[in-house]
């Protein structure tokens, strides 16, 4: 089959899913099937040959829309390509369309999207996670092998584990940021969705390492990532957290949680006893930083050079005022008012500079943690897919869903979700591995190997595979 | 927290029902990071960023030398209202 033929099948699919789930807020069929043509055409030796891509609507692509899920890039256009699409295009993958998010990425339901919520395929009544729901509906449902999204503080892994794909979030400086738009810079990242963790490795491998356009971007040698996934684990120490497998998690995640641990154990892998004793504050660590950064990042949409502009201001601040007022939805104000209020005169040292310094305790624990072991084993999320509406009228319970991803972010070390099970009612459950710093091949070898020897049984809802 | 201040300081006009509706959830957030504040940190270094050491030690600089960029149409192409190859905004004073 050809490669063009392939991508219109994968285009119908998209198409055809979109009515229910509400994955993809763009499907460029034209561009798409241009591209599968000039692939077609090449006889050049490429490692994502014809492979279909959608990517997250805050990560640029150059002529596709970039809305970020906002009203106030509702019209935006992108320039040019994020380094991580120009290396996937250079590879032959096609990018198929532009994904659903919450808004400016804030969010874990991805209800704060200005365009409508996502549904979760497994189950249309409840969330898909976020704020990456669109990429990771789109991957759960068949439409595409793989997806990039992005990841501040658990936006790839939750949603992975919510969708039962597999998900990763890269060593800080390991993906360039180059065309991700800024949400906080310090615990940003780009992050990849996959059927499976090989489709992970295979992406990683294109698009991992240094690039000159983002100075966050470290020179540290890109392993073969698929090459590492041999499915030998044996002797792998996987730590165990104790605290946090206990109160606070479903019955039915820690259920799975303790059976994962004993099929590690069936592969070879080792469970050893740490600890992580500031774990606990990583969710109030993460607000404070980024929602400061957030507040100074968005501080760029003003109406005056691109997006939306109110009408009828009275002068140039009444402008800014209304065009905010009208173009942010109430999840991102909340965040800028609160970043705004942590930075603000007076504030600074007490909430700013604490989180900072609480942050590197944080760190610290995972330095430590690595001593004694090679990845770091939890529940990715404390449940399964909430309801759609659940949680909206209370966003200190939406954030707390993020407890055992966010302290990835603040130390800037790997992690990926992989499916170990699903609940009692059908729904999925994933398993989070945290690595050392580079250490993507570890893990994902981890999770490859538990993939394959434990995959999952039972398919979403809503599948074109 | 005066979130009508705050909300000024971010250039985001709110209305009183937003106000009424924010402040409480603010208040709650706030009052939940402020369990920070039980952690002695006088020993310790605030952290930078996300970097890490092999971040840090990454050679960052690059030659001076002009490179190609956006056209004028792209860089004022998008804008709510451009006029002659520039922003125009409503009344500055």
């Amino acid at each position: 089959m050809s490669i063009v033929n392939e991508i219109e099948r994968v285009l119908d699919n998209a198409e055809r899913v979109n009515g229910d789930l509400n994955s993809f807020l763009s499907i460029e069929r034209n561009t798409a099937l241009a591209r599968a043509a000039e692939v077609d055409a090449s006889s050049a030796e490429m490692p994502l040959k014809g492979f279909a891509i959608g990517i997250k609507d805050n990560i640029c692509v150059k002529g596709m829309q970039a809305t970020c899920g906002s009203r106030i890039l509702a019209n935006y256009k992108a320039h040019y390509d994020a380094t991580a699409v120009e290396r996937l295009q250079a590879a032959g993958a096609v990018v198929v369309g532009k994904t659903n998010m919450d808004e400016f990425a804030m969010g874990s339901s991805n209800e704060s999207s200005a365009f409508g919520s996502v549904k979760n395929p497994w189950d249309k009544e409840r969330v898909p996670g976020g704020s990456s729901g669109g990429s990771a509906a789109a991957v759960a449902s068949g439409v595409v092998r793989a997806a990039l999204g992005s990841e501040t503080g658990g936006s790839v892994r939750q949603p992975a584990s919510f969708c039962g794909i597999a998900g990763l979030k890269p060593t800080y400086g390991r993906i360039s940021r180059y065309g991700l738009v800024a949400f906080a810079s310090s615990l940003d990242n780009i992050g990849i969705f996959g059927q499976t963790a090989r489709d992970v490795a295979d992406v990683l491998g294109v698009i991992a390492g240094r690039d000159p356009m983002d100075s966050t971007s470290a020179d540290v040698e890109v392993p073969d990532y698929a090459a590492e996934l041999t499915g030998d684990i044996n002797g792998m120490r996987i730590g165990i957290v104790r605290d946090l497998i206990g109160e606070g998690l479903d019955a039915d995640v820690r259920d799975s949680i303790e059976k994962a641990i004993d099929n590690l154990k069936k592969l070879g892998a080792v469970p050893v006893d740490i600890t992580l004793p500031y774990a606990k504050y990583g969710i109030a660590v993460y607000y404070i930083i980024a929602t400061a950064e957030a507040s100074s990042n968005l501080a760029r949409f003003d109406g005056v050079r691109y997006g939306f502009r109110a009408e009828e201001a009275a002068g140039l601040r009444e402008m800014y005022m209304k065009t905010r007022e009208e173009g942010f939805g109430a999840e991102v104000k909340r965040r800028i008012l609160l970043g705004t209020y942590v930075l603000s005169s007076g504030y600074y040292d007490a909430y700013y500079a604490k989180a900072q310094k609480v942050r590197a305790m944080i760190k610290q624990d995972y330095v430590e943690a690595f001593k004694s072991c090679d990845a770091i084993l939890t529940a990715t999320s404390p449940t399964t897919a909430f309801k759609i509406g659940e949680r909206l009228d209370d966003p200190l319970a939406m954030y707390l869903s993020d407890i055992f991803t966010v302290s990835a972010n603040l130390a800037g070390v790997p992690a990926v979700s992989v499916p170990c099970g699903l609940s009692s009612d059908g729904l999925p459950i994933g398993l989070q591995l945290v690595g050392n710093f580079w250490g993507e091949a570890e893990i994902l070898r981890i999770a490859s190997a538990y993939e394959t020897a434990f995959p999952l049984v039972g398919k979403p809802t809503v599948f074109v595979g | 927290m005066d979130v009508k201040h705050v909300a000024n300081l971010a250039h985001i006009a709110i209305t009183e029902e937003e106000a009424a509706l924010y402040g409480p959830q603010l208040a709650g957030i706030v009052e939940y990071v402020e369990q920070l504040n039980t952690l002695d940190t006088t020993a310790v270094e605030p952290m930078l960023g996300g970097l890490t050491a092999e971040g840090e030690s990454t050679r960052t600089i690059r030659a001076d030398e002009p490179r190609s960029s956006f056209t004028v149409e792209e860089a004022v192409g998008q804008a709510p209202d451009p006029v002659a190859e520039h922003f125009r905004v409503p009344k500055v004073l």
